[in-house]
């Protein structure tokens, strides 16, 4: 006898029968399901004393047979019996999966979802943003439900702990950019613009924009990661009920972190990129440190400064911000932790490199430029 | 059906660091039987279902199952044991971005990989249907389930591929009484129609009492008694006499 599932049909005082053999289980059914699908007659009975082992797949296909075609199932063992009943109880005729659309409707569909979470995104944003305010405007009212301990914690993780990675970092870009300026500059014999290029690019752009785009990297994935893991575990509701507002005791101490460790990141990386500029400038163009940084006082003004640190502490602020509402926003499963901490990341940079846009202009039309 | 056990442990110890959770532990597990497994917290129940299920690599101690020792068996071997059994874990592990027909296809698409799509969507239903669910909610994510519903969604994910030995880990933990006695039913019932051998950590006197066919008890680091709950009421050990002669015990027993 063989292992594999395998039908027979005979005709037996007229009717049809249809005698089974093997093993109906999942592991040996074969191609059975797909050849009774294509079956061209209805046999009467089905016989299946010939099945040596029954599990409740072949069950299944057995039942479902003997319902397709109104046939009457014989030579059943006790244990077979028993799989019979039990998936005849299990099948339900409801509908268990959902139909697909068409390809174009699901398109248009998704467009359209996507626009309109892209919009109540923002408006979202800009509750949260509210909601934060009202928090900061109690706890000014009330310092003592300032969560000091919190807010240093923060500037430990936001802050100190980045100071390595965003120092070399700066410190690189600053070679890079004095090694690509000089290249530029010498055709025309103006190595020496190589340190207006650093003093003032540094100063008023990248070193705050670097830094930006690293901190949303490091710190507002993290805050929308653990903020988001924490809505899953209940742990923000938890607080609730315990009376601690999540925006006090979450939000505010990582908002306020980003916000204040901004400007003196962002002042730091500055000051590694202007190194890594002089370096190359006394490596690469034999110019000296001390005319470079005599050069560097005759050429960047004090308004560039201003203008790099009066944007950190905004773009501190949109980064915290958005990663602590991508993380409230978490709900249902653990795929949602890793899609809003993306999203957090992304919508922080685009925004910072908007607003970085708007304060350009600002800056050049009050004559800073 | 032979007499030799399903599961054998012999002198199984556990240890975390310093903290030894089992010390020369013994368990048989017998073919066709309910064996309820209780114990203190931190005796170590959940650690000795994740020794016997490969999760948790045991210090010393054999341990064999269907009578082949798991420590032994080549990565061929393990993948064919991994088939003949199933788990429930304690708060189901349902893969959260599946939905629970999803969820249930996940071992028969592992294991079987040439059936088709109709019929697996078919077998999901039915497996769906028989732990005690409806129809439509197949295409629902475990998030949009009940605890008790996730529960049982969890149940047919572990009864997916038709294995002979199944793990409950506390299934009626956080259910209310009326969803675990029919949970309880449920798991009789299946095990009746299926021929199922159950290993089954609990907290649950009731459980005990209607379904264990033996009572594991784990104290002092080993199996102390493993016996039919009226042959443990007589033993003379503090812990069992607490645990089912105190109140919750007795009533319990007058329900049962």
């Amino acid at each position: 006898m063989t292992v594999e599932a395998d039908f027979i049909e005979l005709e037996e005082g007229g009717e049809r029968i249809m005698r089974f053999s093997g093993r109906l289980t999942i592991a040996r059914i074969g191609d059975v399901p797909q050849r009774l699908s294509e079956l061209p007659y209805s046999p009467a009975r089905i016989d299946i004393s010939n099945v040596e082992r029954v599990d409740t797949v072949g069950a299944w296909v057995v039942h479902k047979l003997a319902r397709d075609h109104g046939a009457q199932i014989v030579g059943a063992s006790d244990h077979a019996d028993r799989l019979l009943r039990q998936v005849s109880i299990a099948d339900d005729p409801a509908k268990s999966f959902d139909e697909d659309e068409g390809r174009l409707h699901r398109i248009i569909a998704r467009i359209g979802a996507s626009t309109l979470e892209a919009l109540s995104g923002l408006k979202g944003l800009l509750a949260f943003f509210g909601g934060l305010l009202i928090a900061t405007a109690s706890v000014i009212r009330h310092p003592g439900r300032m969560r000091f301990n919190a807010v240093v914690q923060r500037f430990e993780t936001v802050g100190v702990s980045a100071l390595g990675i965003i120092g070399l970092m700066s410190f690189l870009i600053g070679i890079v950019i004095a090694q690509q300026g000089a290249v530029q500059l010498r055709q025309f014999g103006a190595e020496v613009f190589t340190i207006n290029l650093i003093g003032r690019i540094t100063t008023r752009e990248l070193g705050v924009l670097m830094t930006a785009i690293m901190v949303a990297g490091r710190s507002g994935s993290a805050f929308a990661a653990q903020i988001g893991s924490m809505k899953l575990a209940e742990e923000v509701d938890a607080m609730r009920t315990i009376g601690v507002p999540p925006m006090q005791a979450l939000v505010l101490p990582r908002v306020l972190a980003t916000t204040l460790l901004m400007p003196l990141l962002g002042f730091y990386s500055t000051f590694l990129m202007i190194v890594g500029g002089g370096l190359l400038c006394w490596i690469g163009l034999g110019i000296p440190p001390e005319t470079f940084i005599l050069r560097l006082r005759e050429v960047v003004p004090m308004t560039d400064l201003w203008v790099g640190l009066i944007k950190a502490p905004v773009f501190g602020m949109i980064i915290g911000l958005t990663g602590c509402y991508q993380g409230m926003q978490v709900r249902g499963n653990n795929e949602e932790v890793g899609n809003r901490t993306t999203t957090a990341v992304v919508q922080a940079i685009f925004l910072v490199i908007v607003l970085d846009a708007f304060f350009a202009v600002f800056f050049s039309s009050v004559g800073w430029g | 059906m032979s007499d030799e056990p399903i599961i054998s442990i012999r002198g199984l110890r556990n240890s975390f660091g310093d903290n030894v959770v089992h010390e020369n532990l013994d368990l048989d597990v017998r073919q066709g039987e309910i064996l309820g497994v209780v114990g203190g917290s931190g005796t170590g129940k959940s650690v000795l279902l994740r020794s016997i299920i490969g999760l948790q690599e045991p210090d010393t101690g054999e341990i064999s199952i269907f009578g082949e020792r798991i420590d032994c068996a080549t990565a061929e071997e393990n993948l064919d044991l991994r088939r003949r059994w199933g788990v429930l874990f304690q708060n189901g592990a349902l893969f959260s971005t599946l939905t629970v027909a999803e969820n249930v296809q996940v071992p028969l698409r592992e294991f079987y990989k040439n059936i088709d799509e109709d019929l697996l969507c078919e077998i999901a239903t039915f497996k769906i249907v028989m732990s005690g669910l409806k129809a439509e909610d197949a295409p629902k994510y475990p998030s949009e389930l009940s605890g008790g519903m996730r529960k049982r969604a969890a149940l047919a994910r572990s009864l997916a591929l038709d294995p002979l030995l199944l793990f409950l880990d506390e299934p009626t933990a956080g259910l209310d009484p009326i969803g675990a006695a029919a949970f309880d039913n449920l798991i009789l019932e299946l095990k009746e129609a299926l021929g199922l051998t159950i290993f089954l950590i609990t907290h649950d006197l009731d459980t005990l009492h209607t379904i264990c066919d033996r009572v594991a008890v784990l104290a002092d680091r080993k199996v102390i008694a493993c016996a039919p709950i009226e042959e443990l009421l007589a033993l003379d050990h503090p812990w069992i006499q607490e645990y089912f002669n105190g109140p919750r015990g007795r009533a319990a027993l007058a329900a049962g």
